[in-house]
């Protein structure tokens, strides 16, 4: 039996039966990491010593009895925006290398709680901005699909992470549809839960009104399990919600879509989304309406001016959110060439270059120039409005439909460099995600297939209305049942990921 | 700008008029900073309150703290001010190296309390001052430069900064443009102020300590041509930390912006420093259109829509506003003016109410806080609150002279025995043994031997200069150590005598 080939749920499974123990599991997966991350680059820090002293732990408490959660003892890789007590957490960027958080995010809290060891932490783009993980400073993450293609941004890591087996499961966080495209991408799951509906504590802020962590596994009852575990009121983040979390794992185990009304969104799919995507996006429309689902169209016709002001919102709170990577207090510090007695602005300068990688520098300042005054209406202003114009547009889509479905990324995993020199075209990756994150809605991204004109997975999001993440579980297993049935098995079960090695 | 151009304040007034805007920052005495539990002890050790949120570090989140809310709705609520229904925080992004995230968390255009007014008497005529707004926002840390000669940052090898203040809650209360007050201009900025303190103190909401920064004070002051003019461009006075300064510094803004004007240059739009102790200002930043702090609405904290219950909760427990208490306590324990004015500003107001409520008289509890009491603060040098006595305890020492039980010689070895923690008035008299002797016997056998000392003076009484019984009054009260009444010796000698 190969430890790391077992979801989250089985591994679970065995280790409550005595089959297997934490610190077997946790070691298969530091030797899987060990063995292929050379070629995937998915990690940006392991901390073997740390997680199996969790695994050591766990395992004491189950044979002495203790009553354990659900998830206790199952490894998790997090994506390295969330602090982590004692152990690095550099958002992929230079400005924070070496920076060792005196505290623990509250989802880390949670997770450690829950007796889960964290082997490490993923890589991603530079503080989360990017679709491809290749802004990370610490070099790119490859997909192990085809590793000469990308794994999808910003969390490319715990994506490729998860796709590659060296974990069964991790964190990511989705300010735009940094969980969901390179779930897509990866052909793994990825849910972003209603904003506010995991805590932000700890979460080294991208665009705080958007940010939201959630799980990624490679399966929907997987990714409930994590949701479990993380979810719920915290009252050090003074916008997360103060009511019970939905019964998501129960939600993952139903499965049944017959009599519900599935929503198309047409504004979501048709021009510049590859037809090997859409031609599985076709094949899931279809699944559904045989299993009994009343699948409609939905127009929301504000969401072609999401992107627009996405990238004026995001780079907004950007500019302001990284105005503390100041050179003062941690992180790097670099002097000014030349500079004799250098003042605390030039050392600032000098440290922002130096730390700060090219699209980072570009939100921040186009964050800056959206808010100065004289252009605060024309542009932060607008995109505000037109961020209650697509929230509308949604909430009026929810009175036609319980949840509503669409390709999660225009297309499947592309090359490396192919849209390093246009970061239009990078931004129109996130199309069909982030506006799930202007309205706040929780979104899940199931595999829907291989496309045909290139093999690489392709996937189906779901949006329900806030606070009803339990929907997103109960369509996803759905689909995922009906697919695997199709297929004969998981897709990852079939992929080309088991070539890869060291 | 050097002091020959000058013009005093007498000859500006004649050609100006004086128009002031005053933002007073209040500190509030909060147990917890503004978004975070952090204590805001004053003085502690440096870099020891703080924890990742008023850090600033990366992933920390600000909560509101609901008490700094109520604070800033009952001040606001003092100052007749609207409380909003709904109002949110701002970022507003400035870098300054003791400020940990590099933006201020205030409130911008959506403040918690708006459209207020006060009032305040300057030589018994009254003005009214219209409240702009009064608004939450956070205190920054604290720079301390060190190795220069000067404590600036010029000439310093390094500097230290200590966080310990970042984010303390502060209100900041903006005046609409202050009109009309002529050349009572420097009194009524420096009455408000005053007035501000005592009803922030009569809330309980902040200490008011304006030598500890506590409650600071910008003076915005512009002059024009007459009153019919329009607004003059303004200067803005930095953190003037006592009353005495407030008037100063509005005093030396007038005489100086007259100087320019009359020299045919502009008034630079700027921030100035005030020096304590030259009584000068001098420039500071330029302010000016390029002071961009993009302000946008904080994503990190839910909006603040305070109940109308909540809010009328707290106007029904406002304390009486300290003009119309003062009033009423001055009338009703029958002072003069002069009286009222030295016990205010002794800063025992509360204290001889306390004591009067504990059942002494008006005047003499006045006169114990005033005379006695006053002195052994200033020999202490510490407030007439902190010396080790109660309002009640004074109240008793004045009982015990009502009954006849002790002098005023005497009270006052009271007031050492309780003052040096002897125990209760009551207690400290039984110990000290210092009851007034009325054993008639014992009283005329010392009268006996005082007469019997003194043959010369007796002979003068018998001659009939009854004037002349204090120097034997004098002798019987040392033996008796001052434990007699004075009244029934002299009754004594008389009769013996005459």
């Amino acid at each position: 039996m190969n430890l790391t080939d077992l979801s989250a749920a089985e591994l679970a499974a065995r280790l409550a039966e005595g089959e297997v123990s934490s610190v077997d599991a946790t070691r298969a997966s530091l030797e899987r990491i060990s063995a292929v991350d050379d070629s995937i680059n998915a990690f940006l820090h392991v901390d073997p010593d740390g997680a199996l002293a969790t695994a050591r732990d766990v395992d004491e408490r189950r044979a002495a009895g203790e009553e354990l959660g659900p998830l206790a003892g199952v490894p998790i890789a997090v994506k390295d925006i969330i602090a982590t007590k004692g152990l690095p957490t550099t958002c992929g960027s230079k400005i924070l290398e070496g920076w060792v958080p005196p505290y623990d995010a509250t989802v880390v809290a949670r997770i450690r709680a829950a007796g889960m060891p964290i082997v490490g932490k993923t890589n991603m783009d530079e503080f989360a901005m990017g679709s491809s993980t290749e802004h990370s400073a610490y070099g790119p993450t490859r997909n192990p699909w085809d590793t000469d293609r990308v794994p999808g941004g910003s969390g490319g890591g715990s994506a490729a992470a998860v796709a590659a087996r060296q974990v069964p499961i991790a964190i990511g966080t989705d300010t735009g549809g940094s969980i969901r495209q390179p779930s897509a991408l990866t052909g793994t799951v990825g849910v972003k839960p209603t904003y506010g509906g995991v805590s932000r504590y700890g979460l080294v802020a991208m665009a705080s009104s958007l940010d939201q962590a959630g799980p990624v596994s490679r399966s929907v009852l997987d990714a409930a399990l994590l949701h479990e575990v993380i979810a719920g009121h915290d009252p050090m983040d003074s916008t997360s919600i103060d009511r019970r979390v939905p019964d998501v794992v129960a939600a993952a185990r139903r499965g049944d879509v017959s009599g519900m009304r599935i929503g198309i969104v047409k504004e979501l799919g048709g021009e510049g989304f590859q037809p090997g995507v859409e031609a599985r996006f076709g094949d899931v429309v279809e699944l559904l309406t045989k299993a009994g689902a009343d699948v409609v169209e939905v127009s929301c016709p504000h969401v072609e001016h999401a992107l627009a002001a996405y990238y004026l919102i995001m780079p907004s709170e950007v500019s302001s959110n990284l105005a503390k990577f100041d050179a003062m207090r941690y992180g790097l510090r670099v002097a000014p060439d030349g500079v004799d007695a250098p003042s605390a602005e030039q050392v600032m300068a000098a440290t922002r270059d130096a730390g700060f990688g090219d699209e980072v520098k570009r939100r921040i300042i186009l964050g800056t120039y959206a808010l100065s005054s004289g252009y605060y209406d024309a542009y932060y202003g607008s995109a505000q409005k037109v961020r209650t114009l697509i929230s509308r547009d949604f909430a009026a889509a929810f009175e036609q439909a319980d949840v509503l479905i669409s390709p999660t990324a225009p297309t499947t995993a592309f090359k490396f460099g192919d849209m390093m020199g246009d970061p239009l075209a990078m931004y129109l990756n996130d199309v069909a995600t982030l506006p799930a994150n202007l309205a706040g809605l929780p979104g899940l991204s199931v595999p829907s297939g291989l496309a045909d004109e290139d093999g690489l997975p392709a996937a189906v999001q779901v949006l329900a209305p806030a606070t009803a993440d339990d929907r997103l579980y109960n369509v996803g297993v759905a689909i995922e049942r009906m697919l695997q049935e199709k297929w004969g098995g998981p897709l990852l079960a079939g992929d080309p990921e088991r070539e890869v090695r060291a | 700008m050097t002091a020959a151009t000058m013009v005093s304040f007498e000859e500006a007034l004649t050609r100006f008029d004086p128009v002031l805007g005053l933002e007073v920052h209040v500190e509030l005495n909060t147990v917890s900073k503004m978004f975070c539990g952090c204590s805001t002890t004053f003085g502690a050790e440096p870099n020891t309150q703080v924890c990742p949120v008023c850090l600033g570090l990366p992933g920390a989140l600000p909560v509101v703290n609901r008490t700094a809310v109520e604070s800033a709705m009952r001040i606001g609520l003092a100052l007749n001010c609207e409380i909003a229904e709904w109002c949110r925080f701002a970022r507003k992004n400035y870098f300054y190296p003791d400020m940990p995230k590099n933006f201020q968390t205030s409130q911008y255009d959506e403040p918690i309390c708006f459209e207020g007014w006060t009032e305040v008497a300057v030589d018994g005529e009254t003005y009214r001052i219209d409240i702009e707004r009064a608004h939450m926002e956070e205190d920054t840390g604290k720079t301390l430069h060190v190795g220069g000669a000067t404590g600036r940052i010029h000439g310093a090898d390094h500097s230290l900064v200590d966080y310990n203040r970042a984010g303390i809650p502060l209100i900041e209360i903006v005046t609409k443009p202050i009109e009309g007050a002529g050349d009572k201009a420097p009194e009524v900025a420096r009455a408000y102020v005053a007035h501000l303190r005592e009803l922030v103190l009569g809330l309980g909401v902040s200490d008011v300590r304006m030598e500890q920064g506590s409650l600071r004070c910008d003076v915005n002051l512009s002059l024009r041509p007459d009153a019919e003019a329009a607004l003059g461009t303004r200067t803005e006075t930095k953190n003037v930390n006592s009353l005495r300064s407030v008037e100063r510094a509005v005093r030396f803004e007038v005489g100086r912006q007259a100087g320019v004007l009359d020299a045919g240059e502009r008034v630079v739009q700027e921030t100035r420093h005030w020096h304590e102790d030259t009584g000068v200002t001098t420039s500071g930043r330029e302010k000016s259109d390029a002071d961009d702090y993009r302000y946008f609405p904080e994503p990190d904290l839910v909006p603040i829509a305070p109940s109308r219950e909540w809010v009328e909760e707290l106007r029904a427990e406002l304390p009486e506003p300290p003009a119309e208490r003062r009033a009423r306590l001055q009338q009703e324990w029958g002072y003069s003016d002069l009286d009222m004015r030295d016990v205010v500003g002794a800063g025992a107001l509360d204290l001889v109410a306390e004591t009067i409520a504990a059942g002494a008289a008006p005047q003499a509890a006045r006169k114990w806080w005033l005379s006695e009491l006053a002195r052994r603060a200033n020999e202490q040098d510490v407030d007439l609150a902190e010396l080790a006595i109660t309002p009640a305890q004074v109240a008793e020492i004045q009982a015990l002279v009502d009954a006849g039980r002790v002098n005023d010689k005497l009270a006052r070895q009271v007031f050492d025995g309780v003052l040096a923690g002897e125990g209760s008035p009551e207690e400290v008299v039984s110990a000290r043994g210092l009851e007034v002797v009325s054993d008639e016997g014992a009283l005329g056998e010392a009268v006996d031997r005082a007469i019997e000392a003194n043959p010369d003076v007796a002979d003068k009484i018998r001659g009939g200069k009854h004037a002349a019984a204090g120097a034997l009054i004098g002798a019987v009260m040392k033996e008796m150590r001052g434990q007699a009444d004075a009244g029934r010796v002299r009754e004594l000698i008389l009769e013996k005598l005459t």
